[in-house]
């Protein structure tokens, strides 16, 4: 145990890192701010089966021989696509998911078993790893978050709408089926990001759990956002920072990390309903909802 | 233009006649009922609500119906839900909608909201082909609760309302955070504006309903069942709150219901829709065992209980009873049914 951790040379190795650390940080933001909508749709599920279309796009894209981040962008988009297009209720959605899930998990096997490549490679698509972004593959992250970011900012309010309210949001011409589709394409995207840093058993942790903890303890629209890219920028880098002073890959650290985070906002959610969050009607807006737990949250 | 009031065409701005929520930046001319003490119409008068004319005020025609529906039908495939439906639904009028499930209630809402065309006949909405999305056209749906978790305030939800539709970042203007806050404020949800949705109770959620769907001051309001899982209270309240609005702001209200009781007091005409067609008119001249057994092709007795109108012998409930209200109401709402006394 006492070499989980060596801290020797710690600034070389940050050196080293420097490029998963920048797309760790895309990660985190684009994932905490997908993820707020992963939770308002509850998605998780088909954030789950994209991931393991996307592992199957990456490690074709290994076998070949052609670009890992293409393949899992490819694999994540063309998952995406099905899923949206073929499943736009949730019902029919999970089942086309169920059916793809361990399809793409197969296929994936299958590249990986032909493959003949470093076994690291392999290992790292599916637990993630630390220094296998290069300068190339950093440019397609670049490029891929700014796509999603960009995309969220444009659909955001009217998605917002159509996932809380949607029966009104339809009278009010927003439309539900368009903003489906568009935002699946787009969480498709984050998650093939997703892969390439924690790989693609553990996208979740980055992308549903930091919104989930974000919702237990603010009900602003403005804060639930920002507290949930806060959890996943926390999550993903320090993973990293952490990881890079021990022998195993990131995945459970960043998990980890996340996963605490969701306890603690669990707690704080747990004691303040015990006290009362809808104080309203005696002191009407004496509490501002949310601004005290970011705090306690982050730290 | 046809309309089926007299209307006096003398244009005068009624004191105190900007409406708030709008803050005179639109213009618009409506008229407006006014009911005397014992409910009865005293007459009609036009007014302005404009403080600033624009040319569609002095110009653009006076705007004589809310909504206006003629030989409307809706059919799917061979199956007619109605048909030949002609209606002038003038600004301040409240319409129930009432009859049995099935019978095309929603589908007609569908088609004011331009989600659903019609298979025959027009359908305008404050003298123009309606259109989806039009924020002319408030929708109050049923009351259904909202996830815990669901990061929005009621405020939020009101906002949404203005802007939801609307695609990009942009910040809300000054104007809309206080027409946000008005409107909150006039269905009494100051209080809680800035609690989590998910924590309020039922009739809360509705009357920020009813805040988000005036928030964009609508000519018309259409509303869904909005009363269903209300408690008794609740249903009042949300029903005084459009009552209030639309003596206030002339805006027409189409209320679809299953049960006219708790409204009974507020509505002017009644659309029953059934297998046997249609019938419009005041709930005195729809709400009778003629009418309805006609309606519905076998015999159905309408019974006037304290104020109250129960419909015996429907085909399509068990209990062969519609419009039924075990619970006793308020003693002051028993004699309030004005109209329910003579429906026998």
């Amino acid at each position: 145990m006492d070499r989980l951790f060596v801290f020797d040379d710690y600034g070389a190795l940050l050196g080293l890192v420097h490029n998963s650390l920048i797309a760790a940080a895309l990660l985190g933001v684009v994932g905490g701010l997908v993820g707020v909508f992963v939770q308002m749709r509850d998605m998780q599920f088909a954030v789950h089966g994209i991931s393991e279309l996307s592992f199957a796009g990456a490690a074709g894209a290994l076998l070949l021989g052609g670009s890992v981040a293409l393949g899992s962008v490819i694999g994540s988009v063309l998952a995406a696509a099905l899923i949206g297009g073929l499943g736009v209720r949730a019902r029919d959605r999970n089942s086309v998911i169920g059916v793809l899930m361990p399809f793409g998990l197969g296929l994936g096997v299958l590249f990986l078993a032909l493959y003949e490549g470093r076994a690291a490679n392999k290992f790292g698509l599916l637990t993630g790893q630390i220094v296998a972004v290069d300068t190339v593959r950093l440019g397609w992250l670049i490029g891929v978050s700014v796509v999603v970011l960009a995309g969220m900012a444009v659909i955001w309010r009217p998605l917002m709408f159509t996932s809380v309210d949607p029966e009104v949001a339809a009278a009010r011409g927003v439309p539900a089926g368009a903003l489906s589709i568009a935002f699946t394409l787009l969480l498709g995207l984050a998650v093939s990001l997703a892969v390439q840093v924690v790989g693609a058993l553990l996208v979740l942790s980055l992308l549903v759990t930091p919104a989930a903890a974000a919702f237990r303890v603010t009900a602003s629209p403005v804060l639930a956002p920002v507290l949930s890219t806060v959890f996943a920028l926390v999550s993903a880098v320090g993973g990293i920072l952490l990881a890079l002073g021990g022998t195993i890959p990131i995945s459970p650290f960043v998990t980890t990390i996340s996963f605490t985070i969701y306890l603690v906002c669990r707690a704080v959610s747990a004691r303040r309903r015990r006290t009362g969050w809808g104080s309203r009607g005696t002191e009407p807006a004496s509490a501002p909802v949310g601004s005290e737990p970011s705090a306690a949250a982050v730290g | 233009m046809t309309t089926s009031f007299p209307l006096r065409t003398a244009r005068e701005t009624a004191p105190g006649a900007v409406d708030p929520l709008r803050g005179g930046e639109t213009s618009l001319t409506a008229a407006r009922v006014h009911r005397g003490p014992g409910g009865t119409r005293t007459g009609w008068r036009t007014w302005t609500r404009s403080s600033r004319p624009s040319p569609r005020g002095i110009l653009g025609p006076v705007t004589t119906s809310a909504l206006s529906l003629r030989g409307a039908g809706m059919a799917f495939g061979d199956r007619v839900l109605w048909s030949g439906l002609d209606l002038e639904l003038q600004p301040g009028e409240f319409l129930a909608v009432l009859g049995p499930n099935g019978a095309g209630k929603s589908t007609l809402l569908k088609a004011v909201l331009g989600q659903q065309p019609l298979s025959e006949g027009e359908l305008l909405v404050a003298d123009r082909a309606t259109r989806r999305g039009s924020d002319r056209i408030g929708y109050v749906p049923q009351q259904k609760s909202m996830d815990a978790a669901t990061p929005l305030r009621a405020r939020d939800l009101v906002a949404l309302g203005i802007d939801g539709h609307r695609w990009g970042p942009r910040r809300r203007t000054a104007d809309e955070r206080r027409r946000i806050d008005e409107a909150l404020a006039a269905v009494g949800a100051t209080g809680y504006a800035d609690a989590p949705l998910g924590l309020l109770s039922g009739g809360e959620q509705q009357r920020v309903r009813i805040a988000q769907a005036l928030a964009t001051d609508p000519t018309l309001l259409l509303c869904d069942e909005p009363l269903l899982s209300l408690d008794l209270r609740h249903q009042r309240a949300v029903a005084d709150m459009i009552d209030r609005r639309r003596s206030e702001h002339a805006t027409a209200v189409v209320f679809v219901t299953h049960e006219i009781n708790p409204v009974l007091d507020l509505v002017d005409r009644v659309l029953y829709i059934a297998a046997g067609g249609h019938r419009i008119g005041t709930p005195a001249e729809v709400l009778t065992s003629a009418t309805l057994s006609d309606l519905y092709r076998t015999p159905v007795d309408v019974l006037n209980v304290r104020g109250r109108v129960v419909v015996v012998g429907t085909p399509d409930e068990p209990g062969g009873c519609t419009h039924h209200e075990l619970t006793p109401q308020p003693l002051e709402r028993q004699t309030a049914g004005r109209r329910g006394g003579g429906a026998a």
